[in-house]
């Protein structure tokens, strides 16, 4: 409670947090929609704007701001679930990297390097063609989460490094503590914060890849998301038969999400870093 | 003989590693999937056979049945699949056949080479400088407004970014060439006229790319240098009244570089990745664009062929700075 008090002393924290609490707000209203997302033609189609159809109408005859909940609602499921998915990943491999040492250490770290080099990109889209038949917002989860892991390893396992040598661990190693119980009780209290921050970025690079990849199409369009928003309104030429509302409308939203991620991040991780913060109140 | 040992061959030993681990992978995945999808692909193709040129077809399944050899034992898949890499055999392209998947890829590859390589390494060096000098001389008025701009660049949606430009200025402000590499009809040869035409037609992507490339590097160099700013070697630099100048770039500059390169190398590790959008956008002619084409038309073969020769691309590239990793760190020299 009081560090969420003190990071809201943020000013670009606090304006990503109300940003983030009005999207997911959005994401909630998508329970209360009156109409079906994935039913055509359930209103007039190409309307602009009014106070019937908040953000106008698309070429599909979907009202398009109650579809844009249930995409604010699906891109975020997604990008939870694939963080989620990668954050267990990353921090196994950290933790027991950083604390075992060794053979083991040199071993996962070498694996994290390879996925570092990869064009993991390109390996994402191999992978997602060979799976387009069965692609749905678990299996996507599943593709972006198993890949995505590992650098935020790789912090873990630096601070987990830094952890090793202090004071505390000699002490809890002498008096008997076990491994398992040093690692979950005492280290993942240090390493929880850094999780946090790796989590938020990630979910920023999951709902990124999910557009571009439903924009060359290898996601189910079927299944109203950011990216599948977009490529209706990109395949259907919304810009040239000047239906920009429709475009406009997925753009807007997708840029506040990556905005709201990114200052929440950059506050957190600030707040991490002793050193940022003091220069950002000044105190010398 | 002790930077061979120590330095040089495990940089070798982990290249060849790294290399092969990658291949690997492309290998095994498609196996762990639980419907094979080789077969599944094989079946789409020969369904489509129908209004598609059959030869094409056919030729593409056999690649696939012999890359893969669907019948034969795992090890045994595994060596013909390597056998056919080495020889640099890709099979056919299935969208432009018979075009072998190779020649498509050599002709994309220096578009993207000369677009990728040049902005990356042109917003590596401004986003440092300036975010060095920024990072460095915190009260001056110009850079926070700098600062600023950056905050407001770098969370941007590339593709927002991208078709912003184009509307701006080929659209609106008709400055630019919608897309391509070059006017097409154009004779490729090495004459003023025509590298003047390409570098019209790459101005557009390249200033998308090193917008974006510019922002990130200046906020990670900012954030080091303020690091670095604080230690002891900078305050007895300024006790003993060392010029301003000097400290800034002999010693603050030079120390707070030294993570950035690597950060350097990881950004050459995305360039294929990340011209897909650009290359989209600006139908530039790279291999983002192949691969656009390759997705669309299901080509299995060229996907298969772009990923293995990044893999090999990317980590000859990062071999090449890890060696010359030492020009700029003494400790890794003497060490």
């Amino acid at each position: 409670m009081k560090t969420l008090r003190e990071l809201l002393r943020d000013a670009r924290f606090s304006l990503g947090a109300v940003v983030a609490l009005v999207l997911i707000l959005l994401a909630l209203l998508s329970f209360f929609s009156p109409y079906n997302p994935t039913e055509w033609r359930v209103v007039p189609r190409d309307m602009p704007p009014s106070w019937k159809h908040p953000l106008g109408t698309d070429s599909k005859g979907q009202d398009i701001f109650w579809q844009m909940t249930f995409a604010v609602r699906n891109s975020l499921a997604l990008a939870i679930l694939a963080a989620a998915i990668s954050r267990v990943i990353a921090v196994t491999v950290g933790l027991v990297a950083g604390y075992s040492g060794g053979i083991l250490d040199r071993v996962l770290m070498f694996i994290s390097d390879g996925f570092l080099v990869m064009p993991l990109f390109l390996i994402i889209v191999m992978l997602a063609m060979l799976v387009r038949e069965h692609m749905n917002t678990v299996n996507l989860a599943l593709l972006l989460g198993v890949l995505g892991w590992a650098w935020d390893a790789r912090l873990i396992r630096s601070q987990v490094l830094s952890l090793r040598e202090r004071e505390f661990t000699y002490t809890a190693i002498l008096s008997g503590t076990p491994m398992r119980k040093l690692i979950f009780n005492e280290y993942s209290l240090f390493v929880m914060p850094l999780v946090f921050t790796t989590l938020i970025n990630n979910m920023a690079w999951v709902i990124g890849m999910e557009i571009t990849l439903a924009l060359i199409g290898l996601t189910n369009p079927d299944i109203p998301t950011l990216g599948a928003m977009l490529r209706w309104a990109v395949s259907y030429q919304a810009m040239l038969l000047g239906l920009w509302w429709w475009i406009l409308a997925p753009i807007a939203i997708s840029i506040a999400l990556f905005v709201a991620l990114y200052l929440v991040s950059l506050g957190i991780s600030e707040y991490l870093d002793p050193r940022a913060r003091i220069q950002r109140v000044g105190v010398r | 003989m002790r930077f061979v040992r120590r330095y040089l061959i495990p940089r070798l030993v982990q290249y060849v590693l790294v290399t092969w681990l990658g291949i690997t992978v492309v290998f095994v995945i498609p196996r762990l999937l639980p419907s094979d999808p080789i077969e599944s692909m094989v079946a789409t193709l020969q369904a489509q056979g129908a209004y598609r040129d059959p030869a094409a077809v056919k030729q593409m399944v056999d690649t696939l049945r012999d890359m893969y050899g669907l019948e034969a034992g795992l090890l045994e898949q595994y060596l013909s699949f390597w056998k056919r890499l080495l020889s640099g055999d890709f099979g056919p392209s299935y969208f432009s056949f018979p075009t072998p998947v190779i020649e498509l890829i050599g002709r994309s590859f220096p578009w993207t080479i000369g677009l990728l390589l040049t902005t990356t390494v042109l917003s590596w060096i401004i986003g440092n400088v300036t975010g060095g000098l920024s990072g460095y001389f915190t009260g001056n008025g110009m850079l926070k407004i700098f600062d600023g701009i950056v905050m407001f660049v770098r969370p941007i949606p590339y593709y927002v970014l991208g078709l912003t430009l184009v509307i701006l200025f080929a659209y609106l402000l008709p400055l630019f060439p919608f897309g391509g590499g070059y006017t097409i009809g154009a004779q490729i040869a090495f004459t003023w006229d025509f590298i003047k035409d390409v570098l019209r037609h790459a101005f557009l992507p390249a200033l998308s790319l090193s917008l974006l490339g510019i922002a990130v590097n200046h906020q990670t160099m900012r954030l080091i240098i303020q690091g670095v700013k604080e230690e002891d070697y900078i305050r007895y630099a300024k006790i003993a009244a060392v010029k301003e100048q000097t400290i800034f770039s002999r010693y603050a500059m030079r120390n707070a570089l030294l993570p950035q390169i690597t950060g350097l190398t990881l950004s050459l590790g995305q360039i294929f990745g990340g011209a897909l959008i650009t290359e989209i956008v600006f139908s530039y002619p790279g291999l983002g664009f192949l691969l656009y084409r390759a997705v669309v038309n299901s080509d299995y073969n060229l996907i298969m062929g772009i990923t293995t020769i990044s893999i090999v691309a990317i980590t000859t590239l990062i071999l090449i700075v890890d060696l010359l990793y030492p020009l700029f760190d003494p400790r890794i020299r003497f060490r």
